[in-house]
């Protein structure tokens, strides 16, 4: 369905919200924008779309601005929000399973928060833990980022506090069989 | 008479920062925990928990990667105790999950070969010092204690939230830390950012806003009177030191409270821990006489 706004033509997808509250659990029609959320949101001030504002436009189905916006990347998974929410609205499984939709849909805003959980990721399925020193330089990589933090880079490596070789560990196959199932 | 702390066994999951990035905060909790007559028996091939980047991914990859670990603890018959409290909040929402979840947990079995029965629990050591060992106990043990250092306890986000699943001290004005610090002598700051969020996931992917936050919690807990922050947390520890600015001599140092109880039961190795911090705290130190 679409409508006209001041924008342009909004499509909305209806199912949405239905969508978002089956998979996450939450409780979203019982948001009545009371905006503590918002308001003890640390990044906030660096979203597009307040975390109130999401939660509406989830109600109203508007699908591909929540879906493409900044605002579910940027979130620090602190969870005050849900914490403090009068009415229980578990926004921190809602933002979950946000960025799980937009990234099956490849519809991710911010790429290097999305590489990053991938690169993270992919170190845990080939080593089983994580090895700090190569999820650096191979987000480095991906990013193209390659001089910032070169200082307190070089003062870890100093004090030993970046171990030169990833971990191992007898029982690798159980992660990857993990892994793998997740995939089917 | 008997040992008051006697029979606190543990598996223990270090986790991944423990490491490599946080090894001073593994040298000193396992320290520690020997001279307080915690016995921690570190869990044989534990896997990462999968951190921010598992449950923004999927929640089946999440509940799984954590919940291996809980099965591997249910094989030895004892409950968890972690370090790192993104690790903690992970492995409590896993179990969390697999109790009342059938499915999730029979596949877990399935892939681990063992049935589980999400029948132990997961700890994390700043609740089993505080309220297993006691405070009275820790008191006792004190042999320097931290007179005159002034410290904000920070405990940021997971050892508080969300507290239906952390639930051992409040979500927003938590005071064990604060208790803690007061029993080893140092004189504890009142302030208001104990659990706000430093940006800690966000530090590599998103620098801007993990410095912002960084630079309002310290001139928070510089305008408190406190000369340090403490922390229980690696995620915080490395954001806090690394995304301070300005010249070296105006930071804050920042110190695991496992350091600071090693400092004042008079562990000798806690200077080696010391030495490994980006922000160094023994000019501080030795202003306090410590």
């Amino acid at each position: 369905m679409q409508y006209i706004s001041k924008e342009g033509a909004l499509t909305i997808d209806a199912r949405f919200g239905a969508q978002v509250k089956e998979e996450s659990g939450a409780e979203i029609d019982r948001c009545y924008q009371c905006l503590t959320c918002s308001l003890g949101c640390p990044s906030a001030f660096a979203m597009d779309y307040l975390p109130h504002q999401i939660v509406r436009m989830v109600q109203l189905g508007l699908r591909e601005q929540v879906l493409t916006s900044s605002a579910i990347w940027v979130c620090a998974d602190c969870q005050a929000c849900a914490t403090r929410c009068p009415n229980e609205v578990d926004l921190v499984k809602i933002m979950d399973v946000l960025r799980e939709i937009s990234l099956r849909n490849e519809m991710v805003k911010e790429r290097a928060v999305a590489d990053f959980h991938r690169i993270f990721l992919g170190n845990i399925r080939q080593w089983g833990r994580q090895h700090e020193l190569s999820l650096i330089l191979r987000l480095k990589l991906k990013t193209r980022d390659l001089f910032s933090d070169l200082r307190p880079g070089v003062k870890m490596l100093m004090k030993g506090k970046l171990k030169l070789l990833p971990a191992r560990f007898k029982a690798i196959k159980s992660v990857r069989d993990i892994f793998q199932r997740a995939e089917r | 008479m008997s040992q008051p702390t006697a029979g606190l066994r543990y598996a223990y999951y270090p986790g991944c920062s423990l490491e490599a990035m946080a090894r001073e905060y593994d040298q000193s909790v396992r320290a520690v925990c020997a001279r307080l007559g915690i016995e921690l028996s570190e869990l044989p091939d534990w896997s990462c928990c999968g951190a921010s980047s598992g449950h923004s991914t999927s929640r089946w990859l999440a509940c799984t990667l954590a919940g291996r670990n809980l099965v591997l603890a249910e094989g030895m018959k004892l409950d968890i105790a972690v370090a790192c409290p993104a690790c903690y909040v992970r492995l409590r929402n896993a179990h969390h999950e697999m109790q009342r979840d059938n499915r999730l947990r029979e596949e877990l079995s399935s892939v681990m070969a063992v049935p589980y029965r999400a029948e132990y629990s997961t700890r994390h050591l700043l609740d089993i010092i505080c309220h297993d060992v006691g405070l009275e106990n820790l008191k006792n043990k004190v042999v320097k204690p931290l007179q005159g250092l002034k410290l904000a306890a920070y405990y940021g986000c997971y050892l508080v939230r969300p507290p239906e699943l952390v639930a051992f001290d409040d979500p927003e004005n938590p005071q064990c830390l604060d208790t803690l610090l007061d029993t080893l002598g140092a004189e504890v700051r009142d302030w208001s950012g104990k659990v706000d969020c430093c940006g800690g996931s966000l530090s590599l992917s998103k620098r801007e806003i993990a410095s912002h936050l960084v630079a309002e919690l310290v001139e928070m807990a510089g305008r408190a009177g406190a000369e340090a922050m403490v922390t229980a947390c690696p995620l915080c520890h490395a954001n806090l030191e690394m995304r301070q600015t300005g010249a070296d001599g105006d930071k804050l140092p920042v110190f695991y409270f496992t350091e600071l109880i090693g400092l004042a039961l008079g562990i000798a190795e806690a200077r080696a821990w010391l030495g490994k911090h980006l922000i160094s705290p023994s000019g501080l130190l030795a202003s306090h006489g410590l």
